[in-house]
C-alpha cells in the first residue's frame, strides 16, 4: 500500500480508535468497577463481576430488557405492516412522482423530533384535540397520554420513515419485467407478489427492521414523554441509574447487557427465520 | 392504473396524513391567542413575540447552531476520507473491521453512545487533563463521532455510482493523485458532501440524549432546554419555534434540491475531463 493511501486511512482509523473502540473498552472497565462516593463516582481498585451479575439476575433490569424487546418488536412489526405498502406505492408510481413522494415520506424526519413529540402531547392530552373530536361524536374522554398506546404511536411515528427508505430502495430496483413474466405465466397479482416481489424485497425488510428495532430498544425520550411511569424501558433505567442514582458502574453494566442483547437477538431471529425458510 | 395500485396509493395518502397531522396541528396552534394548546381563542402572533424575547431559548439555539456547524464540518472531513477509502481503495488490510466500526454508530442506541462517550471524556480528563470539563466542545466531538458514519455512507454511495475511469483518465494525463482528487473526484462528490453535511447538521440539532450525557453545566443545547420544558407541558411558544424550524427546513431542502440539480449539471459540463 502506498503512503498516500495509508495517510488517508490513518485519520478515520485514529478517529474510530479514539471515539468508538476506546469508549467501548472504558464502559466495560467501569462496569467491572465499584460505585464510590467521590468525583468521578467509580473505583477500579477491586474489579468484580458484581454489577454485571446484578443486571443479569435482578428482576428490575431483566423485566426492563424484556419490555424493551417487546415494545421494539411490536413497533417494528407495525412499521413493517404500514411501511411496506407505502414503499410499494411509491416504487410503483410514475418516474416523475417517485422523488416527490419519497421526499414527502422523509420530510417529517427533518423537522425536529422533540417538536413532533410535543405536538403529539397536545393531541393526546385528556383535554386534547383527539378527545375534543371524539367528544363531538359523543365518546367519553379517553385516557391517551401516558399510556402504552401513546408510546407506540410515538415510536411508530418517529421510525416509520426509517422503514420506508430501505424498503423503497429495494422495491424500486425490482424489474417490472419479472412481474410481467409472472403474469404471462398465469400468476394472479397476489401470487406474483408472494412469489416474486416479497422474496426479492427481503433484504430491504431486514435493513428496515434493524433500523427501527435497534434504536427503539434503547429509546429513552419517547417512553419518558409519552409513556406512563409503568413504561420502564431499558433506556429509561440506564438514564435513571446514571442521572438520578449517580451509579455509573451499574449504568455501564446496563449498557453492556443491552449491547449483548442487541448483538444476540437480531442474529438469533435471522438464523431462525432462515432455517424455517430453507 | 390498476385497482391494487389505487388501494396502495390510498394507504400512502393515509400514512402521509398520519405523518403530517401533528405538524399541521402545531403550525396552526402556534398562531393561537391562548396560553393553552387545547382551545382555539383566535389568531395571534404573540407567541412569536414571546419567542423573540426568550433569552434562554435564543442562547441555547445559538449554541446548538454552533455545535451543529462545527460537528458537521468535522464529520464531513473524517467521513469523506473514510467513504473515499471504502469506495476507491479496493481491498486493503482490515477492510471488514474498518467498515464495521465505521457503521457501528448507525445501529448503537443513543443511550449507549452518550454514556460511553461521556465515560471516555471523564477518563481522558483524569488521565491527560483533556478535555478539561465538559461543554460545547465535548458535545461537538460526540455529535461528530455519530455523524461520521452517515457522511461516509453518503459519500461512498455517491462514489460507487461514479465511474472510476474519470479519475484514471486524469492520472493518465499526468495529474498527480492529489490533483486528480481535487479536480475530478471532489467535484463529482460535491452533491454527496452537501447532503452529508446537512444530514450531520440536522442530526446534531435534533439530538437530546447524547448531548445530555456529554454536556456540562452552562452548556445546554436547544433540544436539552426544549426537553425539560416539554416535561412541564406543551406551550404555544414551543409550537411557534417548531413552526419556524419547519419553514426553515422546507426552504433549505428546496434550495438544496434545486442547487444539486444545477451543481451536478454544472460540474459535468465544466470539469469533465472527457469534454
Amino acid at each position: 500500500m502506498n503512503r498516500g493511501r495509508a495517510l488517508v486511512l490513518a485519520v478515520p482509523w485514529a478517529w474510530l480508535l479514539l471515539l468508538l473502540l476506546a469508549p467501548c473498552v472504558i464502559v466495560l472497565v467501569i462496569a467491572l468497577s465499584e460505585s464510590v462516593d467521590r468525583v468521578p463516582p467509580y473505583s477500579f481498585a477491586h474489579p468484580s463481576l458484581d454489577n454485571l451479575a446484578l443486571v443479569a439476575t435482578d428482576p428490575l433490569y431483566r423485566d426492563a430488557l424484556l419490555l424493551s424487546l417487546k415494545v421494539a418488536g411490536v413497533s417494528t412489526l407495525i412499521c413493517l405492516l404500514a411501511g411496506y405498502p407505502m414503499a410499494l406505492a411509491i416504487a410503483r408510481s410514475g418516474e416523475r412522482w417517485r422523488a416527490l413522494l419519497l421526499l414527502l415520506a422523509m420530510l417529517p424526519f427533518w423537522t425536529g423530533f422533540l417538536m413532533r413529540i410535543n405536538a403529539w402531547i397536545g393531541l393526546l392530552q385528556d383535554d386534547g384535540w383527539i378527545n375534543t373530536v371524539l367528544g363531538g361524536f359523543g365518546v367519553a374522554p379517553l385516557r391517551l397520554l401516558y399510556t402504552d398506546a401513546a408510546m407506540y404511536i410515538g415510536i411508530v411515528y418517529t421510525y416509520l420513515p426509517f422503514m420506508v427508505l430501505p424498503l423503497y430502495a429495494r422495491l424500486s430496483q425490482l424489474e417490472a419485467a419479472l412481474l410481467e413474466a409472472a403474469a404471462d405465466l398465469g400468476a394472479p397479482p397476489w401470487r406474483a407478489f408472494l412469489r416474486v416481489t416479497l422474496p426479492l424485497s427481503l433484504p430491504g425488510v431486514w435493513a428496515g427492521a434493524l433500523l427501527v428495532f435497534i434504536p427503539a430498544v434503547g429509546e429513552y425520550v419517547i417512553p419518558e414523554l409519552l409513556g406512563g411511569p409503568q413504561a420502564q424501558l431499558i433506556g429509561r433505567v440506564l438514564w435513571g441509574e446514571f442521572f438520578q442514582n449517580r451509579d455509573w458502574p451499574t449504568a455501564a453494566a446496563v449498557a453492556v447487557a443491552l449491547l449483548v442483547v442487541l448483538l444476540v437477538v437480531p442474529g438469533a431471529v435471522f438464523s431462525f427465520v432462515r432455517r424455517r425458510v430453507t | 392504473m390498476t385497482r391494487s395500485h389505487a388501494t396502495l396509493l390510498a394507504w400512502l395518502i393515509l400514512c402521509h396524513a398520519f405523518l403530517y397531522a401533528p405538524i399541521g396541528f402545531l403550525v396552526a396552534l402556534s398562531f393561537n391567542d391562548s396560553r393553552l394548546v387545547t382551545a382555539w381563542a383566535g389568531f395571534s402572533l404573540r407567541w412569536y413575540a414571546a419567542l423573540w424575547q426568550d433569552q434562554t431559548l435564543i442562547t441555547a439555539a445559538l449554541l446548538s447552531l454552533r455545535i451543529a456547524a462545527a460537528s458537521a464540518t468535522l464529520a464531513l472531513i473524517v467521513g469523506t476520507l473514510a467513504g473515499y477509502a471504502l469506495a476507491r481503495f479496493g481491498r486493503f488490510r482490515m477492510r471488514g473491521a474498518f467498515a464495521a466500526a465505521l457503521a457501528a454508530p448507525l445501529v448503537l442506541p443513543e443511550v449507549i453512545t452518550g454514556l460511553s462517550l461521556l465515560l471516555l471524556f471523564v477518563a481522558l480528563e483524569q488521565g491527560i487533563g483533556w478535555p478539561a470539563g465538559r461543554g460545547a466542545g465535548t458535545v461537538t466531538l460526540a455529535h461528530a463521532s455519530i455523524s461520521v458514519a452517515y457522511v461516509a455512507v453518503v459519500v461512498r454511495a455517491r462514489l460507487a455510482g461514479t465511474p472510476v475511469e474519470l479519475e484514471e483518465a486524469a492520472m493518465d494525463l499526468y495529474a498527480p493523485p492529489w490533483q486528480a482528487f481535487a479536480r475530478v473526484t471532489l467535484p463529482l462528490m460535491a452533491p454527496a458532501l452537501v447532503s452529508g453535511w446537512l444530514l450531520a447538521f440536522t442530526l446534531s440539532l435534533d439530538d437530546v440524549v447524547v448531548a445530555s450525557f456529554t454536556s456540562g453545566p452552562g452548556a445546554s443545547t436547544l433540544p436539552m432546554v426544549v426537553f425539560s420544558s416539554i416535561k412541564l407541558g406543551p406551550t404555544p411558544e414551543l409550537y411557534a419555534l417548531a413552526t419556524l424550524i419547519v419553514v426553515a427546513v422546507a426552504a433549505i431542502l428546496l434550495a438544496v434540491w434545486r442547487a444539486q440539480r444545477g451543481l451536478a449539471a454544472a460540474t459535468i459540463a465544466r470539469d469533465s475531463p472527457l469534454r
